[in-house]
C-alpha cells in the first residue's frame, strides 16, 4: 500500500466538495476509464466579478485522485479565475502534504480539469496539450506536449520522474525511449540557454553525437566485427517473429542486408530496417545507413 | 474488532503448530546439518524428516526430488534456466500471459538473451486453449512451464494433461503450483510432471523457504554453485528453522486438505453470492467451475481497486486488487487485461483470497461491508449516476488519442 500522508488519507475518506454541482456553468472533464483515473471539476463562477464561489468534483479513480481532487476543489474556491489559473499540480500535491512520486500525475489531472473547466466557463475550446504534439504513450494517450510540461515545470530528469508525473510509461513500456528522447531535448535546450551546466544533464542518456566524439576510432577489422555483432543481436528477435536477417555487403557508411522469411516483403519491412539502422547509429557512435541488398547492385 | 485477513494468496500467517516446531532449530538445534557432530546430525536428522513430510504431500516418488530453495521465485527461475542449460539444442519455452512475474519476468529476460518464449493467451475465463499448446510442441522446446493454479483468478489449468502431452515430445514439464499445493490434492509420481515450484509462505509456513520438486533421472543444471548440499543441487547452508516449519506446514496441510475443499469452499462461495446478491454491476473473474476453493476475484464496475482496497482497510478487511507483487503497478492486473476484462470493471477487480481461519462471522462482516463501500465510491465516480452506470462511459471521458 502507497505511504500516503495522513492528509491525502483525510480528503481521501472525508472528500470535500464530492458530486454533481448543479448550478455549474464550468465544467472540466479530463482522464478516461482506460486510464483507471478520470476527473470532472464542475465551478460555479460569478460572472461579474469571475470568482469561483463553489467548487465540485466527481471522480473516478484511486486513494489520491480523489484526494487531489478534494483538495482541488478547496483551493480554488474564492479565487478569481485568474487566480485559479495560477494553481499548478506542485500547489496541490502540498496542499495535502505531498503525494507519493508514483501518485503525483494525480495532481497533474487536477491542474488540467482545472485549466479544462476555466475555458469552458470562457466559451473557449480547451486546447489541451493532445493536440499539440505528437502521441508518445499510446497506451495513456500522452503526447510529448504534455510530458514536456509536466518536465520543465517539475525540473524532472528521468524517465521513473515523468512516469510517475504523467503516467506515460507506466504500462507497455514501448515508449520509453520516445520518453527519453523528449528528455534529452529539453535538457540539451536547458545547457544550450545556461540555465543548467551539461554535466548534471546526464540523468538522460547522453546525446548520440556526444558518444561519437568520446569514442576512440576503431579499425575496419573492429568495425566491421562490431556491425556484425549488433545484427547478431537484433537476429533473435527477427526470428522469433519467423524472420531473420543476413548482411550482404559493407560499404562506408552502407551496410546492405537481406531480410528473409517473414520479414522479406513484410508490411513493415522498412521499420524493420530503420529500428536496426537506429540501434547501429548508436551503438557504432556513427551514422551509418542500413539498406537492402538490391539496393547494392543499383550503387555499383 | 478483530481484522479479517482475505488475502491468503499474496501469504499466510504461520500456524501456531509450524511456528512451535522451527523454533528450536534457532536456539537449541542449532548445528549445521553438514557438520558431523551431533550438533549438525540432530538437525540433518529434522531436515530428513521435513524432507519426507513434504514428499508425502506432493507425492512424490522419492525424498531425493525434493530440493528446498529459498520459495518459489527460485525455484521457477531455477527450474526453467536449468531445462535450457541442459538441453543447448533446444531454446524456445512455453508458458502463458497469466503467469506470476517469477516466470514471466524471467522469461522476458531470457528473451531478450535470444531465447524463443511462447505465451499461451487465455479465454475471457482465463482458461488456456489446449489445441493451441500442442500446436507449439515441437523438437525446439526445452520446457513448457505453466502455473497450476493462477494466483488472481484461482482458475486451474490442466497441468497434468499437459505434462503428458510435452512428455511424448521429449520436453521438461515445469509448474509452478505455489498457489496449489495444500489446497489441491497432488500425486506427482502419477503425472509426467519433471519439475515443480511451492512457496512456504502460501501454506502457513514462513516466508523465505520452497521448494523445487525435481524428478528423478530429469535432465538438470544447478542455478547456484557453491557446496554439497541439497545433492549440489541447491548449495548453501541449510535454512533448517524454515525447512522444519515448512515439513509441519507440509503435513498440516494433508490433514487439512479436506477443510479446504469443504468449509473454505463453503465460506467462498457463501461470500460471493452474498456480495453478488448485494452489489449491482458487480461480477465474478476467472473460471467458476475450475478454480482454487479458496478464491473469489470479483469486478466491481465503474469504481478502482486502491479505493475499495482502503476503505475495506479502514474496516479491518484485508484483500488485494490484482496481483499483491504487481501492485506498484499503474496497470490493471496483466491476467485481467489477458482475459479481456473490460477497462470499465478491470480496474475494480478485486480477489478475496480464504483460509482455514476464516470463520462464518467473518464472512458475514464483509458481505455486509462492501455494498456501502461500493455505493460510496460510485457516488463520486463520474461514470454512475443515481439510476447506475452513466449512458456510455467509454466516450464521456474518451481521451484525444484512445
Amino acid at each position: 500500500m502507497w505511504d500516503y500522508t495522513e492528509k491525502v488519507k483525510e480528503h481521501f475518506f472525508n472528500p470535500r466538495n464530492a458530486g454533481p454541482l448543479d448550478q455549474a456553468n464550468a465544467v472540466g472533464d479530463v482522464g478516461s476509464i482506460q486510464c483507471g483515473d478520470a476527473l470532472r471539476l464542475m465551478l460555479d463562477v460569478d460572472p461579474e466579478t469571475e470568482i469561483i464561489r463553489d467548487a465540485r468534483f466527481q471522480t473516478f479513480g484511486c486513494g489520491s485522485a480523489i484526494a487531489s481532487s478534494s483538495a482541488l476543489t478547496e483551493i480554488v474556491k474564492g479565487k478569481t479565475l485568474d487566480e485559479a489559473l495560477k494553481v499548478s499540480n506542485q500547489d496541490i500535491a502540498a496542499f495535502l502534504d505531498g503525494l507519493p512520486p508514483e501518485k503525483m500525475h494525480c495532481s497533474v489531472m487536477g491542474r488540467e480539469a482545472l485549466q479544462a473547466a476555466i475555458a469552458n466557463y470562457r466559451g473557449e475550446a480547451w486546447k489541451d496539450d493532445h493536440e499539440e504534439g505528437e502521441l508518445i504513450c499510446k497506451c495513456y494517450a500522452i503526447d510529448s506536449a504534455l510530458i514536456e510540461r509536466v518536465v520543465r515545470e517539475n525540473g524532472l530528469t528521468t524517465l521513473e520522474q515523468v512516469t510517475h508525473f504523467t503516467k506515460a510509461g507506466g504500462a507497455c513500456a514501448s515508449c520509453h525511449e520516445k520518453i527519453e528522447d523528449v528528455l534529452i531535448s529539453i535538457v540539451a535546450a536547458r545547457c544550450e540557454a545556461g540555465a543548467i551546466e551539461a554535466a548534471p544533464a546526464a540523468a538522460a542518456p547522453a546525446p548520440i553525437d556526444t558518444v561519437a566524439a568520446e569514442k576512440p576510432r576503431m579499425t575496419n577489422l573492429q568495425r566491421m566485427r562490431k556491425i556484425e555483432e549488433i545484427i547478431e543481436s537484433v537476429r533473435p528477435m527477427l526470428q522469433n517473429d519467423h524472420g531473420d536477417i543476413e548482411i550482404v555487403d559493407i560499404v562506408g557508411k552502407n551496410i546492405y542486408v537481406n531480410l528473409k522469411g517473414a520479414c522479406m516483403g513484410c508490411a513493415l519491412e522498412a521499420a524493420t530496417l530503420g529500428a536496426i539502422q537506429q540501434k547501429l547509429f548508436e551503438e557504432l557512435g556513427e551514422y551509418v545507413r542500413l539498406l537492402p541488398a538490391s539496393q547494392l547492385e543499383m550503387a555499383r | 474488532m478483530k481484522p479479517i485477513y482475505l488475502d491468503n494468496n499474496a501469504t499466510t500467517p504461520c500456524d501456531p503448530a509450524v511456528v512451535e516446531a522451527m523454533l528450536p532449530f534457532f536456539t537449541e538445534q542449532f548445528g549445521n546439518a553438514s557438520s558431523i557432530h551431533s550438533f549438525g546430525n540432530q538437525v540433518g536428522v529434522a531436515i530428513k524428516k521435513a524432507r519426507a513430510q513434504i514428499q508425502a504431500l506432493l507425492g512424490a516418488e522419492h525424498d531425493s526430488e525434493i530440493i528446498f530453495t529459498s520459495g518459489g521465485t527460485e525455484s521457477d527461475n531455477t527450474a526453467i534456466l536449468s531445462a535450457l542449460k541442459a538441453q543447448p539444442d533446444r531454446n524456445q519455452i512455453i508458458t502463458t500471459v497469466v503467469e506470476h512475474p517469477a516466470v514471466l519476468a524471467f522469461c522476458d529476460r531470457l528473451e531478450k538473451e535470444g531465447y524463443v518464449v511462447h505465451k499461451l493467451r487465455v479465454d475471457g475465463r482465463g482458461r488456456l486453449d489446449m489445441d493451441a499448446y500442442r500446436e507449439l510442441l515441437t523438437d525446439r522446446v526445452a520446457i513448457v512451464s505453466v502455473m497450476w493454479a493462477n494466483n488472481e483468478t484461482g482458475t486451474i489449468f490442466q497441468v497434468e494433461e499437459m505434462a503428458e502431452y510435452a512428455h511424448a515430445r521429449g520436453i521438461q514439464f515445469h509448474t509452478d503450483a505455489v498457489q496449489a499445493v495444500g489446497k489441491l490434492p497432488i500425486d506427482l509420481k502419477r503425472t509426467k510432471i519433471d519439475m515443480l515450484s511451492l512457496s512456504g509462505h502460501k501454506l502457513h509456513a514462513p516466508k523465505g523457504i520452497g521448494v523445487l520438486y525435481l524428478r528423478r533421472g530429469t535432465r538438470f543444471r544447478a542455478l547456484l554453485h557453491g557446496g554439497q548440499q541439497e545433492r549440489s543441487r541447491r548449495p548453501g547452508t541449510e535454512n533448517a528453522p524454515g525447512i522444519i516449519a515448512l515439513g509441519k506446514a507440509a503435513e498440516l496441510a494433508m490433514q487439512h486438505m479436506e477443510t479446504e475443499n469443504t468449509d473454505v469452499r463453503f465460506l467462498r462461495d457463501k461470500l460471493e453470492k452474498g456480495i453478488l446478491a448485494r452489489v449491482p454491476r458487480a461480477f465474478p473473474n476467472g473460471d467458476l467451475h475450475c478454480r482454487l476453493p479458496n478464491t473469489s476475484n470479483i469486478a466491481f464496475e465503474f469504481v478502482e481497486g486502491e479505493g475499495i482496497l482502503l476503505l475495506l482497510n479502514k474496516l479491518g478487511i484485508a484483500a488485494s486488487s490484482g496481483s499483491a507483487c504487481t501492485s506498484g503497478s499503474l496497470e490493471p492486473s496483466h491476467v485481467m487485461r489477458a482475459m479481456g476484462i473490460p477497462y470499465t470493471a478491470a480496474h475494480g477487480s478485486i480477489r478475496f483470497s480464504l483460509s482455514r481461519y476464516n470463520t462464518l462471522d467473518e464472512i458475514e462482516r464483509v458481505i455486509e461491508a462492501v455494498p456501502p463501500i461500493i455505493a460510496q465510491l460510485r457516488k463520486i465516480s463520474p461514470y454512475w449516476n443515481e439510476s447506475g452506470p452513466v449512458e456510455d462511459p467509454d466516450k464521456l471521458f474518451q481521451p484525444a488519442y484512445a
